[in-house]
């Protein structure tokens, strides 16, 4: 599984990059994180408000800084 | 009618806080409000306060509002319409779509990508952070009504005019060729229950107030020193009102600067207090808001100088006319 984190490195992208990297632990899933910090490449996603979760290339989320628990929601429903 | 005016002055004034923070500082401190450093006290405790609890309940209400307008409904919403009507419903919309400084380029480049005009994307960049619908509400506490009215009135005018011009020039070949390179897919906007609003109401109201509280502090901290230490006659001589450079020297002022409007009103109301124009204290809180060199820098990833330089100069000399406007017709809003 790859997690990309869509936003241009404010502190809303590292807050979500961090709860992701809890949700992970929680959920015990193996994935990469990375982070997109290209205009150009977070334009190709749609996406209008960062930040951005992606998961395997699906925009899951937009313009939220999710917390934990909403991201182990989301990973349980896509894995 | 009295209802109302007890609503304004209790509620939206806080004459209750005012009355209990001149309670706490002679009791408490020892010192009597008209003193220098109980003036001074008085000023900072009884500002910080009321904010805060404006704030809050402010940018709740106003986060459920927005939660109705994400930037990608607000691009289609655009999109139907085009000419004057398209800059106009942009500066309105830019009042509530939620914004913050670090989203403006991807804001920009979903927004011109759609075929928007620039010149309706710029007056919705000019609107948004200029026209708050929190700002307005503390500019009716800290002022008074008329004197919101006429911000939002001028800030709302500036956008349109602005981003007209912008529009009028054809500046279209000065934005990096990228935003326009391949059509952004569409993404669907997910359907939020009360109970989401909700949420996000709370969540913008923990992460707002974390942001912008140094800056409350700053502010407020500023505007006690200007309030009870800066002798009148040094504030008369840099920005009286009778100096024509007075309104020009803000505005410059307050461009590079970064805070929020919840920090600068606080500087506004001491100017005011000390005698400084009306104008000359909204085109400095005008002049930090609307522009800032981080906004800038970002801006400057996704247009090219010319059409940065332009859009700068039009907001300035917009700001440095309105403030002029205001000190000269602003006896009509005291």
């Amino acid at each position: 599984m790859i997690v990309k984190i869509l936003g241009s490195g404010c502190k809303n992208c590292e807050t979500l990059a961090d709860n992701t990297k809890v949700a992970l632990k929680e959920t015990g899933l193996d994935a990469e994180i990375i982070k997109v910090t290209d205009f150009q490449e977070i334009m190709a996603y749609g996406v209008m408000s960062t930040p951005a979760l992606v998961i395997d290339e699906k925009v899951v989320s937009f313009g939220k800084v999710l917390k934990p628990k909403e991201i182990v929601q989301i990973l349980d429903k896509v894995r | 009618m009295i209802i109302f005016e007890w609503l304004n002055s209790q509620l939206l004034k806080m004459e209750w806080l005012y009355d209990l923070v001149t309670l706490l500082v002679r009791n408490v401190f020892g010192l009597e409000v008209n003193s220098k450093a109980g003036g001074s006290i008085h000023f900072f405790i009884y500002d910080v306060v009321k904010i805060f609890i404006l704030l809050s309940v402010l940018i709740f209400m106003i986060s459920y509002i927005q939660s109705f307008f994400p930037p990608e409904r607000t691009k289609k919403i655009l999109g139907r319409f085009t000419g004057v009507t398209a800059n106009i419903l942009a500066a309105l919309l830019g009042t509530v779509t939620p914004f913050c400084s670090c989203s403006s380029i991807p804001l920009f480049i979903g927004f011109t990508n759609a075929g928007l005009p620039i010149g309706v994307t710029f007056s919705f960049l000019i609107s948004s952070p200029l026209v708050d619908l929190a700002s307005i509400i503390l500019l009716a506490s800290i002022f008074n009504w008329k004197i919101a009215i006429a911000y939002i009135i001028v800030g709302l005018v500036l956008a349109v005019i602005g981003g007209t011009t912008i529009s009028k020039l054809k500046l279209e070949n000065y934005v990096e060729p990228f935003v326009y390179s391949n059509k952004m897919p569409e993404i669907e906007i997910e359907k939020l229950t009360i109970r989401d609003r909700i949420e996000f109401g709370k969540d913008q109201v923990l992460a707002i107030i974390k942001r912008v509280w140094l800056y409350i502090f700053i502010g407020v901290g500023i505007g006690a020193l200007i309030h009870n230490w800066i002798p009148e006659s040094m504030i008369d001589t840099i920005l009286g009102q009778d100096k024509w450079y007075s309104v020009l020297l803000a505005t410059i002022a307050g461009i590079p600067m970064y805070a929020d409007i919840f920090g600068t009103l606080p500087i506004a109301e001491a100017l005011v207090l000390k005698g400084v124009g009306l104008g000359t204290a909204l085109a400095f809180m005008m002049g930090v808001t609307a522009l800032s060199l981080p906004s800038i820098i970002m801006l400057k990833k996704v247009v090219k100088t010319k059409l940065l330089v332009i859009f700068v100069g039009i907001v300035t000399l917009g700001i440095i006319f309105i403030g002029y406007l205001i000190n000269a017709f602003g006896y009509l809003l005291m």
